[in-house]
């Protein structure tokens, strides 16, 4: 699709504009733009999304693209809105603990900014690069989620700019607020299919003095839960507390925060629940159990395992018996795991089918994050959404004609 | 319509109430009706026009139906206990009173859940956890009578929330019949449920996009050690300083609540809970969580205090002494009716380091205006609680304390912070919601609005200003609405 005239116009806004179609560089999961915009503030994206509205064209932001093959392949794109140039940390108010970013900037360069002032952002960096925006649509989370929970919880301001190019704000630069609607609650885990953020204020954690981390390994699913269950239940207050498990089994970690003296107390609670396999270890490398940096057909199926907490041995249990090899890694104290699977794509599709069926049996849900292109055509990615009506609904209030990331999310929206 | 059950969509629903409902649920008598006539914010008045109580979602899903099939609209209550007139009844229509969905229907401490009805008294989710070593975490004051329902709608905090996070942190899970009559189920047990947070705008919504029928709800874990600090400080500003040089210091109370002389002399005549003679400010602080990190966060938390001025510091050793500095706290509101015939509560919240130049400027109204100011609040957080105090005989002082009221919330948004940190918009500060949002910040929220509830039948009247048009194809406006011809309503 040829670009529109007042996108071209884009330059002299301050924007810059590419049209080279450099598939290998800015396609969204082999959906190849046909015109790539790069504003750089929120007035330039509500000025290139009325531009598009005026056309019909459909649009895709994008932030640093680690998470782009996330979900299907939109149907189309003719304009990809590449946000990183808005890329700036615009305020640390650290006696206030909160931060105000642009959706662009990177998630380590926010952390490094508030870290100067001994304060952290309370999400991991679950893909290296990732940035704000991506990390937001994405709700991606790593250990942290036990202790400060995702984006969802921190995030406490939110500018957009919908569709049609009108600006908007939610939400507020304090953490207690209750005026008006959490419209920042929708955008989180949205994938970029309500509106597009482009600022965002989130409420920060001190940084913790000392942390340290146990492993203990495990054998078996049964154990691994009996392991869960006595941290949960103990009192040293884990700050993440993870499982690791592949075919061989796997192994525990929990991670202690606080004070010296406080953390050294609680190692010795966890040891002494553990027992003598227990041994301090180093800080696990990945969030993931797969390669994020693979793309194509080299990817493995990542797939989102949430569960109420009892179903982690269940869970692991299905695993170990899939046809496919399945590792998994994840939130074992809060009942979100994260799974690997690799093998033919019909062992995949069908090992996929058995982990939902598993999930579902304790409440939650087996999502595919990303596939080969096989798989995502032979599997639902997300299987049974409850209320899709009114997500339906929804979308269609703020994007009535679908032009935004269409088909990428729940139910072809 | 002044006599309840007159209009025909409302006999409708009566009749069909009278159906699904056992006879004593459905109130129809004008004197039974009026006492539903307002929530816990009792100057705003509304006699429904009719009351339904029912037991079951699908009852409550049959009434929401029959009222969408003949236009009525329908407001949600709980224990009516809402400080913002959220539940304030709608003449013309129905009131559901949830009350008598009280079961705790599971509490699994595994799992860390429990599911419960919308009626179910918070305190009593704790009290069926704690055998198991569990509590739940959102406490908001009138936690001994208000109800998870009402909490779920308000996103209710309380002093605990400065660690622990309001009730959105809290609901993992609800059902919800819609404004269609369409039972519905939102999040669950397990965390991230696929596709849009519906729940996540629902929390909050003040009744304005559905009625919970059930809430899953977190459980946490009961700390092994809680310390509950009584600070006496010469001023407010030295007891903010502490406030900011604790946070400063990494550390994450449970709660750190102030109240300033005012509010102690009444909390002191109502309950005599003891606070230190002569202090211009108290600090509640209470720290929980592992005995050996409670023990090394208390020396660095009273170190801090004598710095910043503290004359008197009492740590509460038995769960009796600390029940009694939080009756102190607690029963704040309730108290000043002991000095003044009549109060507003605002609820403004403020970046935490604006605190001395608010409560400077607060002073100075009062000062000029003749109005008097008890001042409590969530220090840790920035939600004040001032308390405008006037008697309603006396010759304008019901405006002027209005007046008083209205500059303090134009303060907060000056400092960029929100017209309510807890008890929501609702009726009460409707009015406010354009000095804090634009109107294309508004229109975005009603955009929510009209997904869920075209009609606009679901608690109208409250949270918004102005009630924005749906029309029938999305984001297409069509012709004129006889409302807004008739000046009723507006288009953005």
């Amino acid at each position: 699709m040829p670009a529109h005239p007042d996108l071209s116009d884009r330059r002299s806004a301050g924007a810059e504009r590419r049209s080279d179609n450099s598939g290998d560089e800015y396609d969204v999961d082999g959906v190849v733009p046909a015109t790539v915009v790069r504003p750089t503030s929120t007035e330039e994206v509500a000025e290139a999304l009325r531009s598009a509205a005026r056309d019909g064209l459909r649009v895709v932001p994008r932030g640093h693209g680690t998470k782009l093959t996330w979900g299907m392949p939109p149907s189309g794109v003719d304009v990809l809105l590449d946000l990183s140039a808005l890329d700036a940390v615009l305020d640390h108010a650290a006696g206030d603990l909160i931060v105000e970013a642009q959706a662009g900037a990177p998630l380590a360069e926010l952390q490094r900014v508030v870290g100067q002032e001994g304060q952290r952002l309370g999400v991991d960096e679950t893909v290296a690069g990732a940035t704000i925006g991506g990390t937001l649509a994405t709700q991606a989370s790593g250990p942290l989620r036990m202790s400060t929970g995702t984006m969802r919880d921190l995030l406490i301001g939110v500018t957009v700019v919908r569709i049609d190019g009108v600006v908007a704000k939610a939400g507020g630069r304090v953490v207690k607020n209750v005026a008006g609607y959490d419209l920042g609650k929708l955008m989180v885990g949205s994938f970029g299919t309500l509106a597009v953020v482009t600022e965002a204020v989130f409420r920060l954690h001190p940084r913790p003095e000392v942390q340290r981390w146990l492993r203990v390994p495990v054998a078996g699913a049964g154990e691994a839960w009996e392991r869960t269950r006595e941290v949960l239940h103990s009192q040293c207050v884990p700050a993440a507390l993870e499982v690791e498990w592949d075919g061989d089994g796997g192994g525990l970690l929990v991670l202690l925060e606080g004070r010296e003296a406080g953390v050294a107390a609680r190692a010795r609670t966890v040891i002494g629940l553990w027992g003598d396999t227990a041994a301090e270890t180093e800080a696990p490398h990945q969030c993931y159990p797969w390669d994020a940096a693979a793309r194509g057909d080299d990817r493995s199926t990542a797939t989102k395992l949430t569960f109420a907490i009892s179903g982690l041995a269940d869970v692991l249990r299905t695993a170990r018996a899939a046809p496919a090899r399945v590792r998994v890694r994840g939130s074992a104290g809060v009942g979100v795991v994260y799974a690997a699977v690799d093998g033919s794509t019909e062992d995949v599709v069908a090992t996929v089918r058995s982990l939902r069926e598993t999930c579902a049996g304790h409440g939650g849900s087996a999502v595919v994050l990303d596939a080969p292109s096989e798989v995502k055509g032979a599997v639902d990615l997300w299987g049974d959404v409850p209320a899709l009506d009114l997500m339906r609904r929804l979308k269609d209030r703020f994007d009535p004609d679908h032009r935004l990331s269409p088909g990428r999310f729940v139910g072809g929206i | 319509m002044s006599e309840g059950g007159t209009g025909l969509g409302l006999q409708a629903v009566a009749a069909r109430a009278t159906e699904l409902l056992s006879r004593d649920g459905v109130v129809t008598e004008r004197a039974r009706l009026r006492t539903y006539e307002c929530d816990g914010l009792a100057h705003y008045r509304v006699t429904p026009g009719l009351v339904v109580m029912p037991e079951t979602a699908e009852q409550v899903a049959g009434i929401v139906r029959s009222c969408a099939e003949h236009g009525v609209p329908y407001v949600a209550r709980g224990s009516g206990t809402g400080l913002s007139g959220g539940a304030l009844p709608h003449a013309e229509g129905v009131l559901i009173v949830t009350s008598r969905m009280r079961r705790i229907r599971e509490v699994r401490a595994d799992d860390q859940r429990a599911v419960v009805e919308p009626g179910v008294i918070n305190l009593d989710v704790t009290r069926a956890a704690t055998p198991h070593g569990y509590y739940y975490a959102p406490d908001p004051s009138s936690q001994q009578i208000c109800s998870i329902g009402g909490n779920l709608a308000e996103n209710s905090g309380g002093a605990h929330c400065l660690k622990y996070g309001f009730t959105t942190n809290h609901v993992v899970g609800a059902e919800l019949v819609t404004p269609q009559g369409d039972l519905v189920t939102l999040g669950g047990a397990a965390p991230d449920a696929p596709g849009y947070d519906l729940l996540g705008a629902v929390v909050g919504s003040e009744g304005t996009l559905g009625i919970a029928t059930s809430a899953t709800v977190r459980l946490v874990r009961l700390p092994e050690e809680v310390r509950t600090l009584l600070v006496g400080f010469g001023s407010t500003d030295q007891a903010g300083a502490a406030t900011s040089a604790i946070i400063a210091a990494g550390i994450v109370p449970a709660a750190i609540e102030m109240m300033d002389a005012l509010a102690i002399e009444a909390a002191e005549e109502a309950v005599h809970c003891g606070y230190p003679a002569g202090a211009g400010a108290v600090l509640v602080i209470e720290l929980d969580g592992a005995a050996a990190e409670v023990q090394q966060e208390y020396d660095e938390v009273e170190r801090l205090c004598r710095d910043n001025g503290a004359f008197e510091q009492r740590l509460a050793t038995d769960p009796v002494e600390r029940a009694l500095i939080w009756k102190g706290r607690k029963s704040a509101f309730a108290a000043v009716g002991r000095i003044s015939p009549d109060y507003i509560v605002q609820d403004g919240v403020i970046p935490r380091t604006a605190l001395p130049e608010v409560l400077a400027a607060i002073d100075e109204l009062s000062g000029t205006s003749g109005v008097r100011v008890a001042n409590v609040f969530h220090a840790g957080d920035g939600n004040l609680h001032p308390l405008v105090l006037f008697d309603e005989t006396k010759d304008g002082e019901s405006e002027a304390a209005e007046k008083v009221s209205g500059a303090i919330l134009d303060l907060c948004i000056e400092h960029g912070g929100s017209i309510t940190g807890e008890h929501g918009v609702g009726v009460d500060k409707a009015k406010y919601m354009p000095r804090m949002f634009g109107a294309d910040d508004l229109d975005t929220m009603q955009l929510v609005r009209c997904a869920f509830d075209p009609d606009n039948l679901s608690n109208p009247g409250k949270v918004f200003p102005t009630p924005r048009l749906c029309g029938e194809v999305p984001g297409r406006h069509k012709g004129v609405h006889p409302a807004q011809d008739a000046g009723l309503a507006e288009v953005f």
